[in-house]
């Protein structure tokens, strides 16, 4: 299946500065119909009023979580199979198995590279 | 009260008679008591200063020539509430568990901000890298797109300063960390081992929240962390 270079990302992140990089890394690779929220809450509600392919979320936010948002997510019975990759400091293997027990596509952690995001992101979608 | 008794016990039968002997005593000693007051009324007047007080009580009692000095009752009075002070401030000082600040809590803030400092160091020096081949790239150059371009390279050097004074506050921090270590390590040893692991202490790490709470730890120290590729190796091995 072809990827859509046309839709809709979203970023969640409490840090502007990572947004940016972010948007900017997707611009760069060809996505830039992108989104941004400051934290899971934020991002929950975007994610019930449209259609989003893939969401690349942040872990340590207040007040709800990447893992929370997660959660939510998998458990919405329309958005549970939106794709989803955390990027995240946390780097515990026990962060990774509870991200992966909760349903995360894929997981990077920071600091983190241009390519390493375009890797994780075909995985996840197919190749473009 | 103890050398009291045996007086009182010699004392038996008809001999119980003898209570309006202890009514004269008492009696007697009211008497003196009396001389005594209007003595200090005449000394000093019927206004006295608050301090003057704890003397005046201590000429009183004095008087009544009991079994146990003035001295003696004040230094057990004294001792006890000392005893009361040390066990309540050893309770609290418990409360915050010093061991787990000086073995746990510190040594974590002053890695963390060694961390910092390194990671601020490695940018910076990657921006720096950057900047002087941007200011290469000006040399070849010519006319008013060069200067500007090495405007902009001037404002990154200027801009790059703050490696230096943000390293040299958070040295200054690490330093103050580790003087209140070795200060909380001092006071520990003060107190005896059993202050080092108080109930509270173990009661509050077991409630830890059931929500993500305790998989949100930041970013690991570098020698601490997985890298994208050990992370990658343990999402494989759920598939």
């Amino acid at each position: 299946m072809a990827v859509d270079k046309n839709m809709a990302i979203l970023i969640v992140d409490d840090y502007k500065t990572m947004l940016r990089i972010v948007s900017n890394l997707l611009k760069q690779i060809g996505f830039s119909n992108v989104e941004e929220a400051i934290d899971g809450s934020t991002a929950l509600s975007k994610l019930r009023e449209r259609a989003y392919g893939l969401v690349i979320s942040d872990w340590n936010m207040e007040p709800m979580t990447g893992l929370q948002l997660l959660k939510e997510v998998r458990a919405d019975e329309r958005l549970k199979t939106t794709p989803f990759i955390m990027v995240t400091a946390e780097s515990k293997t026990e962060n990774v198995v509870a991200a992966k027990a909760a349903g995360v596509n894929n997981y990077i952690v920071k600091p983190f590279n241009a390519e390493t995001l375009k890797k994780k992101i075909v995985s996840v979608l197919g190749d473009f | 009260m103890v050398l009291a008794e045996p007086a009182r016990e010699k004392k038996n039968g008809a001999e119980m008679a003898g209570v309006p002997g202890t009514a004269a005593a008492a009696g007697a000693a009211a008497s003196r008591m009396n001389v005594r007051l209007e003595t200090l009324r005449e000394r000093r007047g019927d206004m006295v200063r608050l301090d003057e007080i704890a003397a005046m009580v201590e000429e009183i009692i004095e008087s009544l020539e009991g079994d146990l000095g003035m001295g003696d009752v004040a230094l057990h009075r004294e001792l006890a509430a000392l005893v009361g002070y040390i066990n309540h401030a050893r309770g609290e000082i418990a409360a915050i568990s010093p061991a787990e600040i000086s073995a746990h809590h510190i040594p974590v803030a002053t890695d963390e901000l060694d961390a910092v400092v390194q990671a601020t160091e490695t940018a910076t020096a990657t921006i720096l890298d950057a900047a002087e081949l941007a200011s290469a790239l000006a040399d070849e150059l010519d006319g008013p797109q060069a200067d500007r371009l090495r405007a902009i390279v001037t404002s990154i050097y200027e801009a790059s300063n703050f490696q230096d004074i943000t390293g040299q506050r958070i040295t200054k921090v690490v330093r103050t960390l580790r003087y209140i270590e070795a200060k909380v390590v001092t006071l520990v040893r003060a107190f005896g081992q059993d202050i080092e692991a108080s109930p509270e202490a173990l009661r509050l790490s077991a409630e830890v929240a059931a929500d993500d709470r305790a998989l949100l730890n930041g970013p690991q120290l570098p020698n601490k962390a997985n890298s994208q590729d050990e992370i990658d190796a343990l999402l494989a091995s759920f598939d």
